[in-house]
């Protein structure tokens, strides 16, 4: 084995623990943001899609699948992102009634 | 292929780990309702870094027409984003992750392209990470296009099943791994890739149709993790920690979330996916065994049952999403509160069509989050609640899960409604749950059932209320 693909394995495994350790803090209240938030964080695989897009001499066909490649990820990242915007922004914690407020000013 | 691993000057790798940091802070952030928007926005620019920087990669040509497809799917994502509505939030969730497997699969065919048949072998590494991220994208593609369509009701919810169809689905799977530990032992032709990738596609659609639609929250959630893992795979195929690390984040989230919806059904994965579940039925005998005939009931009634309550917890389900009815209920609860009557949600983990479903679909109309109640807090308070009002929920409150050993929910984890004084439940008809399973609460002696469309009953419900 060579050493580049162990040095990914291990990022890979540190990636996994550490995801396992900060999305289990995500209370189940935000769990549809969650699925849509990471949904538009695996929008990076646009970044993938652009490199092999980018590779010159393609035969056409390979053309229209890398820049498909980079069509369905640019869609992933944008509306990943905008979705999971929208959804958070609709959260809103209860307003205090105005007894509440006079007790939280003393 | 060299261009991806060599040519990234020290500058894009570390525009790359700048993205990581950002993505990592964007789900912490996600902890606390009060700063998570602030997360998304993090991420969002952590990704702006990463894409901009992969430009700047030496040798990476067709720029102009990469950036002419970026500007056309750009505002495509975004619109479709901005008009989806909060109910078809599901579907949505459905598509953009299926898209993002689509990405990863399409990304190891033109990769593999370039590679093979190459005069030397591929590292054992390489040909694994390709085969498996275009086997496992393709599965998150198609699998997550049926959910769609399931979701946004092109095809029948209810699940689709014929005789055989494990083994035809075991067939299926043996012949797509057979192909790929052909290309890992070294027949590396490109046709073997592309019958790998059909015969996922056709894998991911086969292995999604049977399942209904009370399991869609694991299916969801199973398919997030696809998507992410393959995403991973592809960083190992291109030599990019950034996908790797976002992958698996993705991956590891999905799994989890994956793990907590099994478990709030009560039933393994495994369980969940092929066994079944729309099948079994339970007779009409076993509901007149626990105490006989429903009792229909009026708004009016029902109105001055909650003005008069002290405590009223409101129970959504699917059918509040699916009657849109979820502004009318807010509006029920403010007359409530204006009476002085307390009134909270009671959320169960997997009421809705995907994680968090009800928690969304109440946040869109006003619902201030801190009335939300999950499961395990709002459960001891049912004792203490006058009024259990059970709005388009069915089998998330069915006490046989607890009592009925031989309910084929048994063992789930429900919300104990029936603990309450009076339970309201109000529904379309007589028909039972999407699991097919008839509820014995409906026929518990403190229930009263308000038969009609759950908006203009809850609508009914709260012109009644104000005369009171």
């Amino acid at each position: 084995m060579n050493t580049s693909f162990l040095i990914e394995l291990t990022v890979l495994i540190l990636a996994a623990f550490l995801g396992v350790e900060v999305i289990s803090k995500v209370p189940t209240l935000l769990h549809t943001p969650l699925m849509s938030g990471t949904n538009a964080i695996h929008g990076i695989v646009l970044v993938g899609a652009i490199v092999v897009a980018g590779i010159p001499g393609q035969p056409l066909w390979l053309h229209i699948v890398t820049l498909a490649a980079v069509a369905l990820g640019t869609g992933n990242v944008v509306g990943g992102f905008v979705v999971t915007d929208r959804m958070l922004e609709m959260f809103k914690r209860r307003k205090p009634t105005p007894a509440e407020e006079a007790e939280q000013q003393k | 292929m060299i261009v991806a691993s060599v040519s990234r000057s020290d500058w894009i790798e570390l525009a790359y780990i700048v993205a990581i940091v950002c993505f990592i802070l964007a789900l912490r952030f996600l902890s606390n309702p009060a700063h998570a928007r602030k997360g998304n926005w993090i991420g969002a620019f952590g990704m702006a870094v990463a894409i901009v920087a992969t430009f700047f990669i030496a040798g990476l040509k067709n720029i102009p027409a990469i950036i002419i497809v970026m500007a056309i799917a750009a505002p495509v994502g975004a619109y479709a984003a901005r008009a989806v509505k909060m109910t078809a939030m599901p579907q949505m969730v459905a598509l953009f992750n299926g898209v993002g497997g689509g990405a990863a699969a399409l990304i190891s065919l033109a990769d593999f392209h370039e590679r093979a048949p190459a005069p030397d072998r591929l590292a054992l590494s390489t040909s694994v990470a390709v085969v498996l991220s275009a086997l496992i994208g393709s599965i998150s593609f198609m699998g997550s296009m049926v959910a769609f369509a399931k979701l946004q009701e092109l095809i029948g919810g209810r699940p689709i099943q014929y005789p055989g169809q494990q083994y035809a689905n075991l067939t299926l799977m043996g012949a797509i791994v057979g192909l790929s530990i052909a290309i890992i032992a070294g027949y590396e032709h490109q046709w073997v890739l592309g019958v790998i990738i059909i015969g996922s596609l056709a894998f991911g659609a086969l292995f999604v149709l049977p399942i209904g639609g009370a399991d869609m929250p694991v299916v969801i959630a199973l398919l997030n993790a696809f998507t992410g893992v393959a995403t991973a795979l592809t960083g190992f195929v291109l030599h990019q920690n950034v996908l790797i690390v976002s992958g698996m984040l993705v991956g590891a989230s999905g799994t989890l979330l994956t793990l907590m919806m099994a478990r709030a059904m009560g039933r393994s994965v495994a369980n969940v996916l092929f066994g079944a579940f729309g099948t079994l039925q339970v007779t009409a005998a076993q509901v007149e065994a626990a105490g006989g005939a429903v009792r229909p009931t009026t708004p009016e009634d029902v109105a001055v049952m909650l003005a008069y309550g002290q405590r009223v917890v409101i129970v959504p389900g699917y059918g509040l999403a699916v009657a849109q009815a979820q502004h009318a209920v807010r509006e029920l609860a403010t007359e409530l509160e204006k009476k002085g009557v307390d009134v909270k949600y009671a959320i169960h983990p997997v009421a809705g069509r995907m994680p968090g479903h009800m928690n969304v679909l109440l946040a869109e109309a006003n619902v201030p989050y801190d009335q939300l109640k999950e499961m395990e807090e709002i459960n001891p308070a049912f004792d203490q609640t006058d009024v259990a009002l059970v709005i388009g929920a069915n089998d998330v409150t069915n006490p046989a899960a607890r009592n009925d050993p031989g309910s084929p929910i048994y063992g789930m984890p429900i919300l104990n409604v029936d603990h309450a004084q009076n339970v309201v439940v109000l529904k379309r008809s007589m028909n039972p749950g999407f699991a097919g399973i008839d509820n014995p609460l409906f026929v518990d002696p403190k229930t009263v059932m308000l038969f009609g469309d759950a908006k203009s009953s809850v609508e009914k419900l709260v012109s009644a209320v104000k005369q009171v």
